[in-house]
């Protein structure tokens, strides 16, 4: 009987099919739950750090309060404005979250553990989180109303700018690995984590991925001193929890890219020696998560170090810097592979 | 020189090292919340909550409608009206504050020549409608027999500074 389901999985297409679902639900409830309580330490942390206790009555140590958000949310009333666009300004939330969602798609949790094991998974990646600006513009124009579309527009800059450092950066990650594989770029730091080695690129990457995920320092599209929530000012329950999921979703994405390229994925560390053969029998995805909420972590505290940058600060940053920063290093490390003839594949 | 000094430590993030090491030290700092409902901040004997009426050890009402009070009040939330009583004494027979109008000046505590109407300590009487927060002479007087240990001794420590 076990055998007869099994191979009805394994090999017709609809079994495939079923299989596939299984797979992203293995992988979605789990980051949903990341979601939900990634909100919850968010408020923790930055409680802490400013001498407050955070949630703390909802469920023991305020456990539960993700959940009484969720209820909260869902029993509120969806506004639509009179003067929206109704198709788009509901379609906005849900291209934003499904995007969210559709990254994971080749995000290996460990040696083969993604759903979709392609060969360009970098660029997957890449076009994904570049999409999500859709959902942003969208939202913004869709609303049709004033503070909103500052806010898209301030978000669409602000991507478009950062995601050519993040590019340059990964570039500098592919010249080093020859592959677009995450499987593979995982397994090249098998030695050496590229932090390490890499770690201009790497400071840069995590800055870069603060201003791609619309967080603090970098928050600017939703200041809400000056435009009050920003591309999503006009939305109301579930329609705005989308967005919200979306948005911290996002974070933790950036932040698994983040261990992908530089913080070696789900490798345990010290590799090679014998803490890293003990630290080995961790398995990988308890090491990737971790690596993530590290991660993860870094987003908090500096969401509650840093005041927000100026727009202009913003843009001075990501291009006067970041750019030609990236470049140089891109270089650099190139012409170190070439001349010290370290370059994979070569022939 | 200065300007490569200053590139330098702006590329190797000094500034936000330390910034972010000092944030690092609060998290594990010891919190300073207070857990509301169930624990709450000390407050001052000339705290100026919830007005009371109070009265006299032997029982006698301790205003004497002299309405210096209703002429004090800034916000004019405060209505009196009097006349003698069948003993002869002067006492009124409304005195209202409309706590929606007060604004919690204490000036009617100040003007009372006979300490009878007095802000006490109490600060959670918030209602469900706008009318409970009429208070007539009735609830006045409550209030001020349920405070008058409390309104007592804090009196009895502000002395000294009156």
């Amino acid at each position: 009987m076990v055998d007869l389901a099994l191979n009805f999985l394994f090999t017709t297409q609809l079994g495939f099919l079923i299989l596939t679902v299984l797979k992203a639900f293995a992988i979605l409830v789990p980051l949903l739950m990341m979601v939900a309580y990634l909100t919850y330490v968010e408020r923790k942390v930055l409680g802490a750090i400013q001498l407050r206790k955070g949630p703390n009555v909802v469920g023991p140590f305020g456990l539960f309060q993700p959940f009484a958000d969720a209820i909260k949310m869902l029993m509120k009333e969806t506004v639509i404005p009179s003067g929206a666009n109704k198709v788009l300004f509901l379609l906005a939330p849900m291209l934003t979250f499904s995007l969210a969602m559709l990254a994971w798609a080749v995000i290996p949790v460990n040696d083969g553990w993604a759903i979709a094991d392609i060969n360009v998974g970098v660029l997957y990646l890449f076009a994904i989180s570049s999409l999500g600006v859709y959902g942003i513009i969208i939202a913004g124009w869709a609303s049709n109303s004033r503070y909103p579309f500052l806010g898209a527009m301030r978000s669409a800059a602000q991507m478009v700018s950062y995601e050519v450092s993040m590019g340059f950066v990964m570039v500098t990650v592919l010249v080093c690995v020859g592959s677009l594989n995450l499987n593979d770029i995982v397994m090249a730091q098998s030695k050496i984590w590229f932090c390490i080695p890499l770690f201009p690129m790497a400071v840069i990457f995590f800055i870069s991925t603060l201003a791609e995920t619309n967080r603090s320092p970098f928050d600017l599209p939703e200041g809400e001193s000056e435009i009050v929530a920003g591309f999503f000012l006009e939305y109301s329950s579930m329609s705005f929890g989308l967005f919200f999921l979306g948005e911290y979703a996002n974070m933790i994405l950036m932040a698994s890219m983040t261990t992908i390229l530089f913080l070696g994925g789900w490798l345990a560390p010290f590799q090679g020696t014998m803490a890293g053969d003990l630290f080995s029998l961790i398995p990988g995805p308890i090491w990737f998560i971790a690596k993530v909420c590290f991660v993860l972590f870094f987003f908090l505290w500096t969401r509650a170090t840093f005041p927000r940058y100026r727009y202009d600060q913003l843009m001075r940053l990501g291009w006067k810097v970041f750019l030609p920063g990236s470049l140089f290093y891109l270089v650099l490390v190139a012409g170190v592979l070439v001349f010290m003839g370290w370059l994979p594949h070569a022939a | 020189m200065s300007f490569l000094d200053r590139t330098a430590r702006s590329l190797l993030l000094g500034e936000l090292a330390s910034g972010m090491a000092l944030t690092f030290r609060y998290f594990f700092k010891k919190k300073v919340t207070i857990n509301y409902p169930y624990e709450k901040g000390p407050i001052s004997p000339r705290f100026k909550g919830e007005h009371a009426l109070r009265r006299y050890p032997n029982g006698e009402e301790r205003c004497i409608a002299c309405k210096l009070c209703e002429a004090v009040c800034p916000a004019q939330a405060i209505t009196i009206e009097a006349e003698p009583r069948e003993d002869g004494s002067r006492r009124t027979t409304r005195y209202d504050i409309d706590m929606t109008k007060c604004i919690y000046c204490g000036l009617c505590e100040e003007a009372c020549p006979v300490d009878a109407i007095v802000e006490g300590p109490n600060f959670e009487f918030a209602t469900e409608t706008r009318e409970e927060l009429f208070y007539n002479k009735d609830k006045l007087l409550a209030n001020g027999d349920r405070w008058e240990p409390e309104i007592a001794r804090r009196l009895e420590l502000d002395a000294p500074y009156r």
